[in-house]
Order: C-alpha cells, then sequence, then structure tokens
C-alpha cells in the first residue's frame, strides 16, 4: 500500500492529509465539547467552562427521574440483548445453511428492520400496541427494540459464520452429538466474537434509540432517550451534558469490554 | 448396532433441514408480528376513508401544496447532505489509506467514536455548537468575524451539519474496505507507464472504487430520507421532513390513515433505491 504512494511528492499529500484533519476534528468535536461542559459550574452552558464543578451530575443523581429513565433504558437495554441475541444467531445459524436463493429471500425479511424508516416501524409498533394494549408497558418496549437489533445479530453472526466449516458441526453430529451440544461446543466458540460483537449492537441500539420510544415508552416506563429528547425541545438544559456525558462512557465502556472479550490481535477489526 | 456412516450423515442431514426452520420459527415470528403485519395493514389503512376505500389520502397530496414542500424539503435536505458526504467523505478515506498502519488506525478511531456515540447526544451537541449564543458563534465574534450572531440551530443549515455528522462513518468505513482491497500495483503500474498521479487517480484508483463509492452515495441517500431526531432538534420546527410529518400526522392529528399514505410513499422510494443500489453492484445495507 506505502510503496504506491511513494510516488506521490508530499506537497500533493498535503492538502488530502489537511482535509482529513478537518475531517476528524468535525467528528470528534461534539464529544470534545459536551463532556467538558457537563463539568461546568455555570447556570448556562459555556466552553470551555470558567469554573469546573460537579454539579450537573447532582441534579441527574438527584433527580429521581432521570435515575427512574436511566434504569428503565439500562434494563430494556439488557433484555433486549438477551433476547436478540440467541434470536438472531439462531436465524443466521439458520440462515447460513440454507440453500442460496431461500436463503436471501429470508435474508432480507430479518434484514428489514435495518431498511425501513425507523419512524415506518415507530407507528407500525404503535398502531399494534394500541390494540395489544402494550403501549408503555416493559415488555412491548423490550420487543420492538429486539426487532430493531435483530438485524445486526443476525449479520454479524453471519459474517462470523461465513469463514466457519459447517463440517465440523455436521462430524459432531454424525459422532452422536445433540445438534444442540454440537452448536453450543463447535460453532459458537469459533464464532464468539462475531457473537458478541453483534450483542454489543443490540445494547446500544436499544441504549440509543428515540423513535420508536417516543410512540410506545411513556409513563412509568419512560426512556432515558426519550425524556432527553422531549427536555431538548423545551431547553437546553446542561443536567443533558452530564446524562450525555455518562451515555458516551457507557458507549465507550460496552466497546472497551468488547475488545478485552475480543483478545489482542483482533483489534482491527471493525465489529 | 450402529448405523453405517453413510446412513448416519444422511440422517444428520436430513435432521439439520428440519432445525433450519425450527430455528428461523421465533426470530421470524417477531419480525413479521412487529414489522410486517402492522405495514400491510397501515399500508391497507391508507386507501380508505372511514373504511370506505378511497384514495382520498394520496389525491391530498399532490392537491396540498404543503406536501409538495414537505417533499422538496425531505429530497433537498438528503441530497445536500449525500453530497457533502460523498465530497468530503471520499479524499478523507483516501488520505486514511495513504497513512502508515498506525495512523490510520488511529484516524480510524476517531471515526469510530462518534459512530458509537448517541444520536441523540450528538445532535444535542450540535444544537449546543450551533444556537444564537452558542460556541461557534461566540468564536466567530471574537475573532471579529461577524458582527451579529449567525443563525445556524433551528435552520436547515444546522439540520445539515448534524446530518452529515451522523452520515460520514456510515460512508467513509465501507468505502475504507473497498479502497483497501484495490491492489496497490495497479496504480504503480500507471505511474510506471508515465502517467501523472492526478491521472493516475482518474483514470485507475477512481474507476476501482467507484462501486464502493456509488453504493455508499445511495445507502447515505436513503438513510436521509429517513431522518426523523436531527430535523426535529436541529431544524427547530422550520425544518419539516417527511418522517417529522407522518409524526404529527399520528400525534397531533390522529390521522392514520395520511400518516399511511405518507408511510407508503416513503417506503417504494425507499425500497427503488436500494433496488437501484443493489442493481449498481453495490451490496445494500452492508
Amino acid at each position: 500500500m506505502d510503496s504506491t504512494n511513494a510516488y506521490l511528492p508530499p506537497w500533493r499529500r498535503l492538502w488530502l492529509h489537511a482535509l482529513l484533519v478537518i475531517v476528524l476534528f468535525f467528528l470528534l468535536a461534539p464529544v470534545l465539547v459536551v463532556v467538558p461542559m457537563s463539568f461546568s459550574a455555570s447556570n448556562y452552558l459555556e466552553f470551555p467552562p470558567r469554573e469546573w464543578s460537579l454539579r450537573w451530575y447532582g441534579t441527574f443523581f438527584g433527580s429521581s427521574e432521570w435515575l427512574h429513565a436511566t434504569r428503565t433504558s439500562l434494563i430494556v437495554a439488557g433484555l433486549t440483548t438477551l433476547l436478540a441475541t440467541p434470536l438472531g444467531v439462531a436465524a443466521a445459524a439458520a440462515l447460513s445453511r440454507s440453500r442460496i436463493t431461500t436463503a436471501q429471500i429470508l435474508k432480507g425479511v430479518f434484514l428489514l428492520p435495518q431498511v425501513v424508516p425507523v419512524i415506518i416501524l415507530g407507528i407500525g409498533v404503535f398502531f399494534l400496541y394500541i390494540r395489544l394494549g402494550l403501549v408503555n408497558s416493559l415488555p412491548g418496549i423490550v420487543m420492538a427494540h429486539t426487532a430493531l437489533a435483530l438485524p445486526f445479530v443476525v449479520v454479524t453472526t453471519l459474517s462470523g459464520l461465513k469463514t466457519f466449516d459447517h463440517n465440523l458441526e455436521i462430524a459432531a453430529q454424525s459422532l452422536g452429538a445433540h445438534p444442540v451440544r454440537a452448536f453450543l461446543g463447535i460453532t459458537l466458540p469459533r464464532i464468539k466474537l462475531s457473537v458478541l460483537a453483534g450483542a454489543l449492537f443490540a445494547f446500544i441500539t436499544s441504549l440509543d434509540e428515540v423513535v420508536i420510544s417516543l410512540f410506545i415508552a411513556g409513563g412509568d416506563n419512560t426512556l432515558l432517550t426519550k425524556k432527553m429528547f422531549l427536555s431538548l425541545r423545551d431547553q437546553l438544559d446542561p443536567t443533558i451534558a452530564a446524562v450525555s456525558s455518562i451515555l458516551i462512557v457507557m458507549s465507550i465502556v460496552g466497546v472497551f469490554i468488547f475488545m478485552v472479550a475480543a483478545g489482542p490481535g483482533k483489534d482491527g477489526r471493525r465489529p | 448396532m450402529t448405523l453405517p456412516l453413510n446412513a448416519r450423515l444422511l440422517s444428520v442431514l436430513e435432521a439439520r433441514n428440519r432445525a433450519e426452520l425450527a430455528l428461523m420459527v421465533l426470530p421470524g415470528l417477531m419480525i413479521v408480528a412487529l414489522v410486517i403485519v402492522p405495514a400491510i395493514w397501515l399500508g391497507i389503512l391508507s386507501f380508505s376513508v372511514d373504511g370506505v376505500p378511497s384514495l382520498a389520502h394520496y389525491q391530498r397530496m399532490i392537491d396540498n401544496s404543503s406536501y409538495a414542500a414537505i417533499f422538496l424539503t425531505t429530497f433537498q435536505l438528503a441530497g445536500l447532505v449525500t453530497a457533502i458526504t460523498v465530497l468530503v467523505g471520499y479524499p478523507a478515506t483516501y488520505a486514511i489509506t495513504l497513512l502508515p498502519p498506525r495512523l490510520s488506525a488511529l484516524a480510524l478511531a476517531c471515526v469510530a467514536i462518534p459512530f458509537w456515540t448517541s444520536l441523540l447526544v450528538r445532535t444535542y451537541a450540535w444544537m449546543v455548537i450551533l444556537q444564537r449564543n452558542g460556541i461557534l458563534n461566540g468564536w466567530l465574534l471574537d475573532a471579529g468575524l461577524i458582527e451579529r450572531p449567525l443563525r445556524m440551530s433551528n435552520s436547515f443549515f444546522g439540520t445539515t451539519i448534524g446530518m452529515v455528522h451522523i452520515m460520514l462513518p456510515f460512508f467513509i468505513f465501507p468505502l475504507y474496505a473497498s479502497m483497501r482491497s484495490i491492489d496497490g500495483n495497479l496504480t504503480r503500474a500507471a505511474y510506471s507507464l508515465g502517467a501523472t498521479p492526478t491521472r493516475a487517480f482518474f483514470d485507475v484508483f477512481l474507476p476501482l472504487s467507484k462501486q464502493g463509492l456509488i453504493a455508499g452515495a445511495l445507502l447515505t441517500f436513503v438513510l436521509c430520507l429517513g431522518f426523523y431526531v436531527t430535523p426535529q432538534l436541529l431544524g427547530g420546527g422550520n425544518v419539516t421532513t417527511l418522517s417529522i410529518k407522518i409524526q404529527q400526522n399520528v400525534i397531533v392529528y390522529a390521522d392514520w390513515g395520511a400518516a399511511s399514505a405518507l408511510a407508503v410513499v416513503l417506503v417504494v422510494i425507499v425500497g427503488l433505491m436500494l433496488v437501484a443500489s443493489r442493481l449498481l453492484g453495490g451490496r445494500g445495507t452492508d
């Protein structure tokens, strides 16, 4: 790769690299602004803060409403991950075995929630839940988030299975292993990384989901993102900077746990 | 007595075919119940008024000029965001491929951080940066570049910035993978045959990365058509996209027929674009 470009004089690369630096700065700017601002002592948003304090975190941890919404969001994201991961892995395992044409069509079905604009999923689920009495209920929210997260698990697991030799599993089964045992003992350890990546995607998808939650996650089960969205429409309260920083840290911790689980040498691979 | 090996294998393979179906039942039901059934239900609803078959909801889209404005806004926004994302993202991705491995890993990590950050958090950050008494206006005023604060949030401009920020990682990651798969010897051959760097780029590298570029651009455009949160918050009521109108029809007017008709139109457009992107050789949503 590099020797290719040795032919390019340095000044030709300069504008490209300058552009890259600007783009990377643009991409990082929101994170670079939100986190410091959450430690501001001021009543209004200022950057960089003149005085530092933890008062906005104090407001957050002192508010039962914010804490309740955070707890609900974490519970929903956890349950969604627990539900979407096995379902997605099962679907991917079946898809990777199927004959080409049917698998393509069925794969399309499983990827639907990723392709359909989320507002349409939102009104569809809302319309259904009104009739089923599931609006604002925990099971309803978890099911909707699971449907949304399913494609991520299916895609990552399928990419792991692409390099897996199915004959290994067939061999185990022909030697008398129960299909479930053959899958758990032979296949799963070899695609562990992809499954973990899928689970991480599922967790973060649920944690970050706004649009569907706006329709179906109110009342006692108001999610953190919905509460944030609604308060953002009214005012730019610095408490939200604190909430945002907590969400950023949660995502980073999630990715970090994945990296550790993935082990050294695999970190170049994007989940 | 155990079965001979062949027979045992055969029975295993048959069992696997049955298992295939069983494995798909639960996840499949989930998608059918939560996505497909409501979609079909709403689709049928869009073709009737008070239970009587009618095209009134679609007729209104044509007759009422406010709908034309909504379609125009949605497409302008998607088009502009896609254009900026491509014009900025393509050279930036190319620059990443030119970097030595350590630096390119660092650059990719910088792209990954916003990718993993909540969309709502990023939109909030842009609201803070772009608002009237926000960070950017403050800096521009201090630098003496402007005399009065610019109106950047609650506008089409702010929405565009926020959406470009969300789309860039989606565009850069797959394009980077496709650029990395291009054989570096080909450009080198062009140089050795006397091509200038510009010529080598336009005659060799660009055509080879064209597929990834087109697929990425189409995917960006399609995703932009469905945006709700960013135009709602950064548009501040001044940018009404299809998604916002659909939400309003449901929540404010409780007019499911009108919302469904718009949803049907949106799904058809998105579907056609995805088919087009597949036909042009790109892989839909990977």
